[in-house]
């Protein structure tokens, strides 16, 4: 059973039926108290970082949310904005992230420069880096779709496991053992994105 | 590579799926979800599906339906037809549709547009302008809920459009739509200079070139209705869609 995070910001209706959709369960959630006892957790997200930061300051959501994610050391994976909160900051907000994992969210400042369009919309590839629970290294295409307008950087070479390219490369997923994050939305991608949350469904990441 | 995306229009008519041609006669050509059904297998970047009986008949969406579009759709999905108002906004997202798509709710005031990109993102909304000849052969303004030529600078409404939010800007002529005889690429190119958002092409594409010309002026994303549901020289119901190498190969760019 995976636990799908609805703090409001976010739609957990598609995530939901993408994993019904891979033959998993899954239920949607609103409290600390149900995070505390999830089993694998995934944080979807749509909008502004402060928006999202101050949707888990309530009623002791980001505490669960550290407790489940170091001492409890479940799954937990993030989805675009779900990614983003899991970094230290962003350029687009002033309130600080969760920190789980130590990266930042950055402007799209190499797009802006070469005249491209930002939000980063629609279809791109996700170039796998190394091997890691919820893509291939080889072999298959990993193509999915996306929409932001801000990027993670990561200080370690070793926790990003896909990169993208726009203006120039970011990384589109991150995995840092139990913490796990996509920019794209899986649940948006098709039979890419259909493989790649049964993936995280049947992971075990003990 | 980030490919222009490529977005069949489908249109909705009490509940049934139909095609206009100009804004008129509207053809049935079968049933939404089993049309949906067959896109999500073709594996579309992103569908919209416009309700052009909501606002014309002055009701709501109808949720029930659209719940079942989203169940179906393993892709992005943009509705449009019927939205007034904040709670049919929120309403819409919470059955899991990523994007609403705004006219006649928007041609009064902006408001809305300005509450919902506050609330769910500016990706999330798009306005949809139309525009028909008039006598001389100009684009204006046209409202397609009372079908007429609305008398307003369409340069202002799309600056309005822009300043209170709106992520995306959806294109259409109402004299191509449905001639599969190109988009009017003069509108495009001249909306497309003035906005840094992203400008979706609509309204008589026939072809594949006919994207890659939309694109050459400045689209970042094309969209079709009769391209992708009628087929032949007399217009049988079909659904097609390209292939994904065939469109990364035509409208892949080159970024960066």
């Amino acid at each position: 059973m995976i636990s799908v995070l609805d703090y409001g910001a976010g739609n957990a209706n598609s995530v939901i039926r993408m994993i019904e959709r891979v033959g998993g369960k899954a239920q949607r959630i609103f409290t600390a108290k149900e995070i505390l006892s999830a089993k694998k957790l995934i944080i979807p997200g749509v909008g502004a970082f402060d928006y999202g930061m101050e949707q888990l300051a309530r009623n002791g959501i980001s505490e669960a949310l550290n407790i489940s994610a170091h001492e409890r050391a479940i799954p937990i994976l993030g989805i675009c904005l779900g990614m983003q909160l899991m970094c230290r900051r962003s350029d687009e907000g002033v309130l600080p992230g969760l920190g789980w994992i130590n990266a930042d969210v950055l402007f799209f400042s190499e797009a802006r420069e070469k005249d491209l369009r930002v939000p980063h919309m629609g279809w791109n590839t996700a170039r796998v880096v190394r091997e890691n629970p919820l893509m291939q290294l080889n072999g298959e295409v990993n193509r999915f779709y996306f929409v932001h307008s801000y990027k993670v950087k990561c200080d370690n070479q070793e926790d990003p496991i896909s990169l993208t390219h726009y203006g120039d490369d970011f990384v589109s997923a991150f995995q840092k053992n139990n913490i796990m994050g996509v920019q794209f939305h899986p649940e948006k991608s098709h039979k890419y994105g259909m493989r790649l949350i049964k993936n995280y469904l049947e992971a075990d990441y003990a | 590579m980030l490919k222009h995306r490529v977005i069949p229009a489908l249109l909705l008519s009490e509940g049934g799926l139909v095609k206009t041609r100009k804004f008129k006669n509207a053809r049935y050509v079968g049933d939404p979800i089993n049309a949906i059904r067959i896109f999500n297998e073709k594996e579309v970047d992103e569908l919209m599906v416009l309700d052009i009986s909501a606002s014309k008949a002055r009701r709501e969406p109808d949720y029930a339906l659209i719940e079942l579009f989203a169940g179906e759709c393993f892709m992005p999905l943009c509705y449009g037809g019927g939205i007034k108002n904040m709670d049919q906004a929120e309403k819409i997202f919470q059955l899991g549709i990523e994007k609403i798509s705004m006219q006649s709710g928007v041609m009064a005031n902006f408001r809305l547009v300005s509450d919902v990109a506050k609330k769910f993102g500016s990706q999330s909304v798009v306005v949809s302008i139309d525009f028909k000849y008039d006598w001389l052969g100009k684009s204006q303004l046209y409202d397609s809920s009372v079908e007429k030529i609305i008398k307003k600078s369409w340069k202002d409404f799309v600056k309005e459009a822009v300043d209170s939010g709106a992520g995306e800007l959806l294109i259409n002529v109402v004299d191509k739509d449905g001639t599969k005889q190109g988009y009017d690429l003069k509108i495009i190119e001249e909306v497309s200079s003035m906005v840094s958002i992203p400008v979706i092409a609509l309204g008589g594409a026939g072809n594949m070139s006919d994207f890659k010309k939309a694109v050459g002026v400045g689209a970042a994303a094309v969209s079709a209705g009769a391209m992708f549901v009628f087929h032949g020289p007399h217009d049988a119901v079909l659904i097609t869609y390209p292939s994904y190498i065939e469109l990364e190969n035509l409208l892949g760019g080159n970024h960066g």
